[in-house]
């Protein structure tokens, strides 16, 4: 049988891409033949929290401890929104659909 | 506080940046818009392109947009006004004169809450219109509609429709 990943978004109250990115993932796991609730959510509230976490804005998706789409070298870490860029170039507050399937299957396929 | 539609929109003299001053007031002016926006939120560079088009489309008809970057740039870095000039030569100029509210008084006079934060002002200096530029960041082909209704019925001499929307984006970054 294989291991269902293990998944995290990690967000910050201020950003108010959250909800968004709630329903994204449940969709784009539902689109993957995976539980469209199996995912851990962590909330970040302090600059110190978002060190520790490593944390370079709201929201930070983890599949199986990997960020979909990693933040450039040097990005701070810290209560912010976080910028993502959609495979037609266009900028937005949360991870093209296609980059989280793409992760998805990485996954498994390591399982 | 915050602006209401109708009222009197506070002036104000900001640097652009290549250093020159801008003022909301300018004779002969048929409307202004009041862009508060940043370098580092997705919401605001998701809308920027549309709302630099809005400059371009409507500078021939006596409208002035101004955007205005208040955060804070100690904790924000990627808002310092290095950061604003870099950009702005990035893109090989813009469309609209890119202000740096350092102190942050232009950004609480109008009460702006979020990046980005339209105001609409015509030429009494009365706020016609406030909020988002459309109703969705993700959709280019919505093309700041609100902010061209605005626009286009301050220049009608009607009232915009909506006149007022939830502004929709980042928290504009306060000090301290």
């Amino acid at each position: 049988m294989t291991r269902a990943p293990t998944i995290e978004l990690l967000w910050w109250e201020g950003c108010p891409s959250y909800p968004d990115a709630i329903e994204q993932l449940r969709q784009v796991l539902r689109e993957e033949e995976l539980d469209p609730e199996a995912f851990d959510m962590r909330q970040v509230e302090t600059d110190e929290q978002a060190q520790a976490e490593r944390f370079p804005g709201s929201p930070t998706i983890r599949i199986d401890g990997r960020d979909p789409v990693p933040p450039p070298d040097g990005e701070p870490f810290t209560l912010t929104c976080r910028v993502y860029r959609l495979r037609d170039g266009r900028y937005s507050p949360l991870p093209d659909p296609a980059d989280l399937k793409d992760a998805l299957r990485r996954a498994k396929e390591d399982a | 506080m915050t602006l209401s539609i109708g009222d009197e929109a506070p002036d104000f003299t900001l640097p652009d940046t290549d250093g020159n001053e801008h003022s909301l007031r300018k004779a002969g002016e048929a409307a202004a818009a009041v862009v508060f926006t940043c370098n580092h939120c997705p919401y605001a560079l998701a809308w920027h392109e549309r709302i630099a088009a809005v400059a371009r489309d409507y500078e021939g008809k006596g409208v002035r947009v101004l955007a205005i970057n208040p955060n804070d740039s100690d904790r924000y870095p990627g808002d310092s006004y290095d950061a604003m000039r870099r950009r702005v030569q990035g893109d090989g100029g813009w469309p609209m004169p890119y202000l740096r509210d350092e102190s942050q008084d232009v950004a609480r006079a109008y009460g702006a809450k979020t990046t980005p934060d339209v105001f609409v002002v015509d030429a009494e200096g009365r706020v016609r219109y406030r909020g988002a530029p459309d109703s969705d960041h993700n959709d280019p082909a919505l093309n700041a509609a609100w902010l061209r209704e605005a626009l286009d019925a301050v220049l009608d001499g009607r009232e915009p429709e909506p006149a007022e929307t939830k502004p929709v984006g980042c928290s504009v970054k306060w000090k301290g």
